[in-house]
């Protein structure tokens, strides 16, 4: 099987004592109308987690970690459902699944999908300039460039506004997981520390 | 001027030369934003003299629809003739993270907390 790495990703994650895992099946829905779904699952991981930060009420600070935790988590667990599923190789029966997983000093988000074998260079190279990139200025520059752009599907901001607004760290792992035809996965890996 | 939906509202009230945003948007790519991005560049092209860019009551906002309100402010920043005033809440989390760069893209811009 043939593996590759980009940025920070960690193999053999410890077993976390809490995780959850959601799984989606690419093409039972059409993208558009699952497109809902996205927002739902990282509403439902958000509050979920909120049990593990009790907010008390005579202290603010536990109220404003516990709004901070959930917010961080419906943005990038969602940005992370969008890019799996408008990047995802439909002609391949291969699930979406995400995982979260909570640890004592930091969360991790997990999402597996396929992709296309001719999208995975160009997806590499960005993600080559974007581990070696100052992502301040990468952000101000991509932001600029999208406004030249009259139309354009893709923003190309959730992996740096995850990165300079959340503080978050990214890893990548690419594998040819079956040949013949050949699935090629990737998995995103996503730090939060809490 | 308004588009007013399930999940989310936009309007603008020409007399305060208010936009108001409200809800979650968290819609697919840059094509489902276009009715919003074309609001918002018909509001900048009439050049009024200052806007106020209501955000407070917008709960979640994805990476492509901090893409419009970028492309917004950058198009206010090129004509000159235009103040604008950011209110945001700190207590809705994505404001208190993600705002700032509409600040860096136009230094002008008064960025008011709640």
């Amino acid at each position: 099987m043939i593996v590759e790495i980009f940025g920070n990703f960690i193999e053999n994650l410890p077993e976390s004592p809490e995780y959850l895992i959601l799984g989606f099946s690419p093409s039972s829905v059409p993208l558009q109308q699952r497109w809902r779904n996205n927002g739902l699952s990282a509403d439902f991981l958000a509050d979920y987690l909120t049990t593990f930060f009790p907010a008390k009420e005579d202290d603010p600070d536990t109220q404003y970690k516990q709004e901070e935790i959930k917010g961080a988590v419906s943005y990038i667990a969602n940005e992370l459902l969008e890019n799996a599923m408008k990047f995802n190789n439909d002609c391949t029966n291969y699930p979406i699944g995400l995982s979260l997983h909570l640890q004592s000093d930091r969360l991790i988000f997990m999402i597996t999908n396929s992709i296309a074998s001719n999208t995975v260079q160009s997806f590499q190279h960005y993600l080559d300039k974007l581990t070696n990139a100052d992502t301040q200025e990468m952000l101000i520059t991509q932001l600029e460039e999208n406004a030249l752009e009259e139309r354009g599907n893709s923003s190309r901001l959730g992996y740096l506004t995850m990165i300079e607004d959340y503080g978050a760290k990214l890893g990548w792992k690419f594998e040819t997981v079956e040949k013949d035809p050949t699935i090629v996965t990737v998995t995103t890996m996503v730090q939060l520390n809490i | 001027m308004e588009i007013k939906t399930e999940t989310y509202e936009i309007n603008y009230d020409e007399s305060t030369m208010t936009i108001c945003f409200e809800g979650s948007l968290r819609l697919s790519g840059m094509d489902e934003y276009t009715p919003i991005v074309e609001l918002l560049r018909g509001i900048a092209e009439k050049t009024p003299p200052h806007i106020t860019l209501n955000l407070r009551e917008l709960k979640f906002l994805n990476s492509s629809g901090i893409n419009v309100l970028s492309k917004f402010t950058i198009e206010v920043r090129k004509n000159k003739a235009i103040a604008m005033t950011v209110q945001g809440a700190k207590n809705v989390p994505w404001q208190g993270k993600s705002l700032k760069n509409l600040q860096r893209l136009m230094p002008a811009l008064e960025l008011e907390w709640e």
